[in-house]
């Protein structure tokens, strides 16, 4: 009604009722309803304690726990044209873009990294599906195209982890055009004889499957990843019948002979290492966790000496929190 | 009203040309008015209105919006891959089958001769009658019509023929074996044969450029659309559902996507636009067959000179560039 309400009260109120711990301390599983502690969940990556319902990971959270030690640097990707249709539906694109980039804290749909998994020098590029879906537009294309560069200029393996629901409507039909522009990317790898593996995460359809995701030299997903071209909704609207338990889901796939792998995300990090050191004749990567790269080891030999070396195979999968100079593996 | 137009060829109006049909309607009745009474004399007033018509349609088709443009693209009785091909190419010998699964009707491709040069000809066909359009599933082609393409545009490559595609499809269609067999690799796998092959690539987009399923085709040295046809990401009916969450929408969808010949030659996604002639391409068939005849023959005499490598080199950069650079927009 005045002032006093408006404005002074909820001042007053937030105050006194200002709470101590952070909101999201619990998380319920979508797919079991286990209420599942924050702290544990990201530890076991954001696959569900009890059931292991693989949840939506962050392209950073993923970084983090793929790269030696936790530690990365991020790959530049060049600037698009910004909003060049000046598409507007419910709302602007722009606003929309500002809304995606407050939520998620990124900048956009894809994050380009380079580091080492076991040792192992990669590019790694990953789609994150809350920012508009991961949708790619012609930044996802200039970061895939950024990431082939990378890798081709350094001559590693590029590692993609996609997950979207196809191109950007908003782009019109430049977001379209990305399917030829990466695939002239993952061409570049393969010219240059270098491993490219992708990692189909849910869900990954449309323009992405249809291009760059289903081009690898390795297909791995992750457990019940929806993987698609059309979705399940359009197709049952399209053939009016009720479509099989498990359609489009990882499983099978694989049992329709388009995925190589179906692997845990907790897993993934060793099988990633395995088959890129076999692809690239290197021999077998020392077991367990390791230390960020060389750089921190000579800053802190003491802290790299004291770093656990694990017997071979064990333990391997799970990444437990290793003394590291740096910020620890979680 | 649709045994006058069946006289001239074409049976169908779109909602839009409700006031032509009218007008054309009077004029045939004054005709047969005519015909039946022959003292009365009708010739002139028929050949008014007939002018009139005449106006109106070219009025109507020069500035069409864009959802207008989308029913034009649409149209049963626009010419289709099959009538292109009958008309502009000798001795067409199709090929069938992917080797794998299945031949794909809604993909049809073969050996023919254009100008007496031989050539590769590949392209979407909605079919023309209920029959042929079910035969053809409507022009949506399963991964088996995308991989007998990648199996004649290789074969194209080893023999050094230039291909020719004739883009017309609603989409990929979204099946549920399509899905088990790979869709979307197969799409993948052509869009990326596309740029391989040594030997030039022609497409027109000669209706509907339907979102993957249409790129898997088009991702070529030259790409021509003709003056009614779009290319589009998603159908406007589909955005709209998604993003106005009300797929009645779909004019406001269309228009933001710029789906256009005209919107997409300005942003430099396609090289050259192929007039139709008045009132759209299913009105004057010959004459639109001629000019996209035309059109071919340019563009692959221009790119005969070049060299496979150098195919593939511009290919390449022609779609590297559909990014941050080198748009006109």
């Amino acid at each position: 009604m005045n002032w006093i309400t408006n404005y002074v009260r909820p001042r007053i109120n937030s105050i006194f009722s200002r709470r101590e711990t952070p909101e999201n301390l619990w998380q319920k599983c979508d797919e079991c309803g286990t209420m599942l502690f924050h702290r544990e969940l990201t530890e076991n990556l954001n696959v569900c304690t009890n059931c292991g319902h693989h949840m939506n990971i962050t392209p950073r959270d993923r970084f983090k726990a793929l790269f030696d030690g936790g530690v990365f640097n991020e790959v530049k990707v060049p600037e698009p044209l910004a909003d060049p249709l000046q598409f507007r539906d419910q709302k602007r694109y722009p606003d929309r873009m500002r809304t995606a980039q407050k939520t998620t804290g990124e900048k956009e749909a894809m994050l380009v990294a380079s580091g080492e998994i076991g040792r192992t020098p990669i590019i790694a590029a990953a789609q994150d599906f809350s920012f508009m879906g991961g949708s790619m537009g012609m930044y996802v294309g200039n970061a895939i195209l950024a990431a082939a560069e990378e890798a081709v200029k350094l001559k590693r393996p590029l590692i993609l982890f996609s997950a979207a629901g196809g191109a950007r409507m908003q782009e019109g039909i430049l977001s379209l055009m990305q399917m030829p522009r990466t695939t002239v990317a993952v061409q570049m790898l393969k010219e240059a004889g270098l491993p490219y593996i992708v990692v189909l995460t849910h869900p990954t359809t449309g323009g992405v499957t249809a291009s760059y995701a289903m081009l690898g030299d390795v297909h791995i997903a992750e457990p019940n990843a929806l993987i698609c071209f059309a979705g399940p909704r359009v197709i049952e609207q399209t053939i009016r019948e009720k479509l099989p338990d498990g359609f489009q889901r990882a499983e099978y796939l694989l049992d329709h002979g388009m995925l190589d792998r179906v692997t845990p995300r907790t897993e993934m990090r060793e099988e990633l290492i395995t088959i890129t050191r076999m692809l690239l004749g290197m021999p077998p990567a020392v077991r367990g966790d390791l230390p960020a790269p060389e750089k921190t080891e000579k800053v802190d030999p003491v802290a790299a000496a004291t770093a656990p070396v694990a017997e071979p195979g064990a333990s391997a999968a799970k990444p437990a929190p290793a003394p590291t100079p740096q910020k620890p593996l979680k | 009203m649709r045994e006058t137009r069946m006289s001239q060829g074409m049976t169908q109006y779109l909602d839009f040309e409700k006031p032509l049909a009218e007008i054309e309607g009077k004029a045939e009745e004054l005709r047969a008015l005519g015909r039946a009474n022959e003292e009365m004399d009708v010739a002139s007033e028929a050949a008014a209105l007939d002018a009139k018509a005449e106006t109106m349609l070219t009025d109507l088709y020069k500035n069409l919006t864009p959802w207008r443009k989308c029913q034009v693209a649409r149209h049963p009785e626009r010419p289709h891959c099959r009538d292109y091909i009958d008309a502009l190419f000798t001795e067409f010998t199709p090929l069938a089958g992917d080797r794998n699964f299945a031949d794909d009707l809604a993909v049809m491709g073969g050996l023919a001769r254009l100008d007496g040069t031989p050539v590769m000809v590949i392209g979407h066909e909605k079919g023309s009658d209920t029959k042929s359009r079910i035969e053809r599933n409507f022009g949506m082609a399963r991964p088996e019509g995308y991989r007998k393409a990648i199996r004649l545009m290789q074969m194209a490559g080893r023999f050094n023929l230039p291909v020719i595609t004739l883009i017309d499809t609603t989409g990929a269609y979204p099946g549920k074996g399509a899905e088990e067999r790979g869709q979307s690799e197969a799409i993948a796998r052509s869009t990326e044969t596309c740029l391989q092959i040594p030997v030039p690539l022609i497409s027109v987009i000669i209706g509907e450029g339907g979102s993957g399923g249409a790129v898997a085709f088009a991702t070529a040295n030259r790409v021509a659309m003709l003056e009614h046809s779009i290319y589009s990401v998603i159908s406007p009916e589909g955005c709209a559902s998604i993003l106005w969450k009300d797929s009645e929408k779909m004019r406001e969808a269309a228009e933001a996507l710029h789906l256009t010949a005209q919107d997409l030659k300005t942003l430099a996604v396609i090289d050259e636009i192929i007039p139709e002639p008045s009132g759209g391409a299913h009105r004057g068939k010959s004459a639109a067959m001629e000019s996209v005849g035309k059109s071919i023959k340019a563009m692959l005499k221009e790119l005969g000179k070049k060299k496979g490598a150098d195919l593939v080199a511009d290919r390449r950069q022609k779609f590297l560039k559909m990014g941050s650079k080198g748009l006109a927009a």
